[in-house]
């Protein structure tokens, strides 16, 4: 099995399916090119420009335009080059593609995958950094997905590329090239919706999803190895729809929840989260349903110091999860 | 009765096509009275017509193949919709919520027009989003190597919004085979066009795209026809798209919420009112020996009695279950 980064992955995952339908293709900002950060690379000369298509600096178009294809037969994946510049698509998401199902009673539908990259840790500013997860898994209609590791990116974009839904996939873009994993040379895919326990543990569940997952795997281990509480890391992998089940189960286990998202705090996703296990597991809770994330300020300053002291990372998720051990 | 082949400004049109053009424009104006008339019955919340419009929606939708090209409408486009193939009982069915809407089962409001079958494409109520959906049918025709043509319409508000530039834009880039229609009725509401837009005719703006644009006296559905069928063969040809600005005047309020009173003088509709396309192009009719005054009074207690008979069907068709509120939300696969 060859080992690959994120960024490979979704390479391979947009390119395998291309070949596989003929009706997919890729349209955004310099994809022609191979993209800002490479995950069109060589497309242009496989399949041509027709499907791996330049567009305008348009991103409203971008989105807008890839609907009106779905509806005649293509099935469009539009790059937004950075989750921040999502916003202008922000009507064309939130009016058309979440809703034109809904609002024809069931007879039109929309197969797009929004891709763009999402999340901060690279010095990106306020502008190359923002999570928008929340945004859209607020909005019933549409899947939201967030991927920070090689093997769930290709798994869970597969599927994503194959729903007959409109998907907003979000890859973090810390997460491009910072890690391998083996990659089955065969096609897979992941479920949309499926949690995946990356450790096993008894005393804490610790919720999270993204760049996060990583951070909090390694707190876990420190807090271990310390001979401190055993921690449950579930990564939720897909926001909208989320895996209540595994977690609602991790969490009766353990009898504490700790939520751990990049975003604001408030109103972040993982205050839905920790709505949910409040209310449906209130009767095995055995200290308070915990979070960190970020304050509310804007994500994130450019400067490496600010950044660093504004984002969650395995220190301060460890010291949260001692914290909760304690309780 | 003369053949109308040899009348200069019929464009081709045979005798029946283009009293199938009239009926259709009184059709419209029909289904647009009722639906008001409805709402101030207390039957319906809201409506939205286009009285007014018939010659610019009827001209343009007429040469388009229905069930094979594309329409993108917009809210004002009861005479698109029933050119297209779209019956009154359809329009009164959504007027009314019903079960049976087919554009949505009651979920959008009235004159959201949508129809799989004939390709009419259900619309939301920002103005202008559906632009560049237009633009992305017509890329997929193009990707696909089909002749299809699409056509969009928006009003004259609709051409100031970032997605028209963006969809006009795309389509000049790609050469697709699409064509905007503007409805410039002079107000989005309250907003006269020299508040929109600096200049004389929208349509210049195709320039600034790479395809032409031309502006059109909307109340003659035969000049109005006779653009369209040029731009939907240029489309068809692979020769790109068409901006087609139509110059004509509500002669009702924006929506059943709104009174034109406060920002219209009732001078002003009046003058319009005389320019009414209906009568108009009845005159043509008259005037060229097409049909004589009984044959169009017939048309008319036609169009009376198609909509009457709507009427009931939609009101006595039943409402849709609540429960159902819950459905559709994703494609279940
Ligand atoms: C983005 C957006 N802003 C405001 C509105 C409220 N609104 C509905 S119709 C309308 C005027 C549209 O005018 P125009 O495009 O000229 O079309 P007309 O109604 O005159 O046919 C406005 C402001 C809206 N629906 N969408």
């Amino acid at each position: 099995m060859p080992e690959k980064t994120m960024v490979e992955a979704i390479r391979d995952a947009m390119f395998e399916e291309m070949k596989r339908d003929d009706r997919v293709i890729v349209m955004g900002e310099d994809v022609g090119e191979g993209g800002v950060f490479r995950a069109t690379e060589g497309f242009v000369a496989e399949f041509g420009e027709d499907r791996c298509m330049d567009t305008p600096l348009a991103e409203s178009c971008i989105v807008g335009a890839a609907i009106g294809a779905s509806l005649n037969g293509i099935i469009p994946i539009a790059e937004i080059q950075f989750a921040d510049f999502s916003h202008p698509a922000f009507d064309q998401i939130v009016s058309e593609a979440a809703r034109l199902h809904y609002r024809s009673n069931g007879t039109w539908s929309c197969p797009i995958v929004v891709r763009t990259p999402y999340g901060s840790g690279i010095h990106g500013g306020p502008y190359h950094s923002q999570s928008i997860e929340a945004f859209y898994a607020h909005v019933p209609g549409l899947k939201v997905i967030c991927v920070a590791s090689p093997y769930d990116a290709k798994g869970l974009l597969k599927s994503a590329i194959r729903d007959p839904n409109p998907v907003i996939f979000l890859e973090h873009k810390k997460a491009y090239r910072a890690f391998r994993q083996d990659i089955p040379d065969e096609d897979y895919t992941i479920p949309i919706g499926q949690a995946e326990t990356k450790r096993e543990g008894t005393d804490i569940s610790l919720i999270t999803y993204g760049m996060m997952t990583h951070h909090s795997l390694k707190a876990a281990e420190t807090v271990e190895q310390e001979n401190g509480a055993s921690v449950e890391v579930i990564d939720l992998r897909t926001v909208s729809p989320w895996d209540k089940e595994r977690v609602l189960e991790s969490v009766k286990k353990t009898g504490k929840a700790l939520i751990v998202y990049e975003d604001n705090i408030t109103g972040g996703f993982g205050a839905e989260v920790a709505a949910t296990i409040a209310q449906d597991a209130f009767e095995y809770l055995d200290g308070p349903v915990t979070r960190v994330a970020s304050p509310d300020v804007p994500i994130s300053p450019y400067s490496g110091i600010l950044e660093e002291y504004i984002l969650p990372n395995p220190e301060k998720i460890a010291e949260a999860i001692r914290k909760l051990a304690a309780y | 009765m003369v053949s109308v082949k040899e009348i200069q400004g019929a464009a081709g049109l045979s005798g029946d096509q283009l009293l199938d053009i009239y009926y259709k424009m009184l059709l419209a104006r029909t289904v647009g009275q009722r639906e008001r008339m409805l709402n101030r019955m207390g039957k319906g919340p809201f409506a939205v017509t286009g009285e007014g419009h018939e010659a610019t929606q009827v001209g343009t939708a007429f040469p388009l193949k229905p069930g094979y090209d594309w329409v993108v409408p917009y809210y004002r486009d009861i005479g698109v919709a029933l050119t297209i193939g779209q019956s009154p009982r359809d329009l009164l069915l959504a007027h009314l919520s019903r079960a049976d809407d087919i554009s949505s089962g009651g979920r959008n409001m009235p004159s959201h027009f949508s129809d799989p079958h004939l390709r009419i494409v259900s619309g939301s109520a920002p103005v202008a989003t559906h632009l560049p959906h237009g633009a992305g049918i017509a890329l997929a025709s193009k990707l696909r190597g089909l002749d299809e043509v699409t056509i969009v319409y928006t009003g004259d508000g609709g051409t100031s919004t970032g997605d028209c530039h963006e969809a006009m834009n795309f389509a000049g880039v790609h050469k697709l085979a699409v064509i905007f229609v503007i409805e410039n009725n002079q107000y989005a509401i309250s907003v006269p066009t020299r508040k929109q837009f600096a200049v004389e005719d929208v349509s210049t703006r195709a320039e600034g795209y790479g395809f032409p644009g031309v502006t059109v006296d909307g109340n003659d559905v035969l000049a109005v026809y006779a653009a369209a069928k040029d731009a939907i063969e240029r489309a068809r040809r692979g020769d790109g798209a068409t901006l087609i600005e139509a110059k004509t005047y509500r002669l009702v309020p924006h929506t059943s919420d709104d009174d034109d009173r406060r920002y219209r003088s009732r001078e002003e509709v009046e003058q319009w009112t005389a320019r009414d396309p209906l009568v108009r192009y009845r005159g043509w009719l008259k005037e060229y020996n097409v049909a004589d005054e009984r044959k169009l009074d017939g048309l008319h207690e036609q169009a009376a009695r198609e909509v009457d008979e709507a009427t009931e069907e939609a009101e006595s068709a039943p409402t849709p279950k609540p429960e159902s509120a819950l459905t559709h939300v994703f494609v279940e696969d």
